[in-house]
């Protein structure tokens, strides 16, 4: 699961070089949309994110699975530090979306199904988090983490599926003109190969973090036994 | 479970809760006949998920104060009978106060609330709460902050059950057509299916050890 510490060197600058190249596409590259004009810029990064915060959840999942199915603590570990991380991605996703909306669709904030279902799930691995902090045995820790991954992932679509159908049937709800400014725009080939290029970006800082996270955890790990030692000696 | 019904401290408990609740909700929200009907379902719906997280918490805490939890898993009996039996014995307490709380709403409010339909979703919505609640709470009395702790981890997972409930029981107090609320209804049923199912097949790494 962890990287040596030359390998995670190469990839930390690998990252920020990605990101410089990311940002300058952005801004140069991609050519400027007609009816939003410059702030539509930040849809690259807005799409990537979002993206990556998703993933970082069904990593969650698929660890809880395999955690539960072996009782290997390092799909414990994984599982864990992709909350954190997924959980950085899904607030930047709503705060970028929010300065977007506050332009395209005049508003900070619309019940949109996609917008709100994506901060339930902000909720539902927050509530992960504060659950793995009230509890000690580390057994205990992963196993309940991993049933509240699984229990809490498999919400998430039948939550989307709800308020979906909710605001279809209430068309008074739907004034907000949100479902047309979504789809909105027609991407020109320039834009989708920055888009791709975007959240294969993003999805390199995604593996960044996460190999610098689980080493930090090997590390505060290492720490311990030290300690360990040093008192039983 | 037995001796919960003999003491009925916890049942009494989320019935005066209950009624409390609703009547809270008369002052908080100066309900006049238009709005009365408008949120009825609503308040319904989340005095039932208070109380119901407060059952919840307290009939897996007593087990786990009292450590019958820790006989229970002694006996030669499959884990996921102990979940089954603690899911309906919640869900049944569930119903109970809703047996109680909706006669005296519907006087309260002046609306027709006991009527089939709104009996079903109300059937339904309570058995998806009961399941998915009860294994949540068997998480959560384990671990420190307990008793707040079910209501942060349960409500997020709880949403599309409440919206799918108050939709049924909103749309049948507007005297909706069926083929719009059939909708809903297999909402709940699907919503039941799937956590039930999942709660069965995690529950045994919940009371392990």
């Amino acid at each position: 699961m962890s990287l040596s510490n030359r390998t995670l060197q190469i990839l930390n600058v690998l990252t920020v070089l990605l990101l410089v190249v990311n940002t300058a596409l952005i801004f140069l590259y991609a050519p400027l949309e007609r009816t939003m004009g410059e702030v539509q810029r930040i849809f690259y990064f807005h799409v990537g994110v979002a993206w990556v915060g998703m993933a970082a959840f069904v990593v969650t999942l698929v660890a809880g699975v395999l955690y539960l199915r072996t009782g290997n603590l390092r799909w414990d570990r994984l599982g864990a530090a992709s909350v954190e991380v997924g959980l950085l991605f899904t607030f930047l996703t709503i705060v970028s979306g929010s300065v977007w909306a506050r332009p395209a669709w005049n508003t900070w904030w619309t019940w949109d199904p996609r917008l709100t279902t994506y901060t339930i799930m902000a909720l539902i691995y927050i509530a992960y988090l504060m659950l793995r902090q009230g509890i000690d045995d580390p057994n205990r820790r992963a196993r309940f983490a991993a049933v509240y991954g699984i229990v809490g992932f498999i919400s998430v679509p039948i939550t989307f599926f709800a308020i979906r159908i909710w605001r279809t049937i209430h068309p008074a709800v739907i004034g907000t003109g949100s479902e047309t400014a979504q789809g909105g725009f027609d991407m020109t080939q320039p834009m989708v190969v920055v888009l791709l290029f975007s959240i294969a970006t993003l999805s390199v800082l995604y593996v960044c973090l996460m190999a610098n996270r689980l080493q930090l955890e090997k590390l505060a790990e290492r720490v311990e036994q030290l300690k360990a030692r040093i008192l039983s000696a | 479970m037995r001796a919960e019904f003999r003491t009925r401290e916890l049942l009494s408990t989320m019935l005066v809760f209950s009624l409390l609740v609703v009547l809270t909700f008369n002052f908080a929200l100066q309900l006049d006949r238009m709005a009365r009907e408008n949120v009825a379902a609503g308040v319904l719906w989340v005095t039932t998920i208070f109380a119901g997280t407060l059952g919840l918490n307290r009939s897996l805490a007593a087990e786990k104060d009292r450590g019958s939890l820790d006989g229970l898993l002694m006996a030669p009996v499959d884990r996921s009978a102990l979940y089954f039996g603690k899911m309906l014995g919640n869900w049944l307490f569930m119903l109970i106060v809703q047996a109680v709380v909706l006669p005296v709403f519907s006087l309260l409010y002046n609306l027709p609330l006991v009527q089939p339909l709104i009996l079903l979703s109300v059937l339904l919505g309570t058995l998806g709460y009961a399941g998915v609640g009860t294994l949540l709470a068997a998480l959560s009395v384990q671990t420190r902050a307990r008793d707040v702790m079910l209501p942060i981890l349960l409500l997020p997972v709880a949403v599309p059950l409440l919206v799918a409930a108050v939709q049924a029981g909103g749309g049948v107090l507007a005297r909706r057509e069926w083929s719009d609320l059939s909708l809903w209804f297999n909402l709940l049923v699907a919503y039941d299916t799937i956590f039930i199912a999942v709660a069965y097949m995690v529950f045994d790494y919940v009371v392990e050890e």
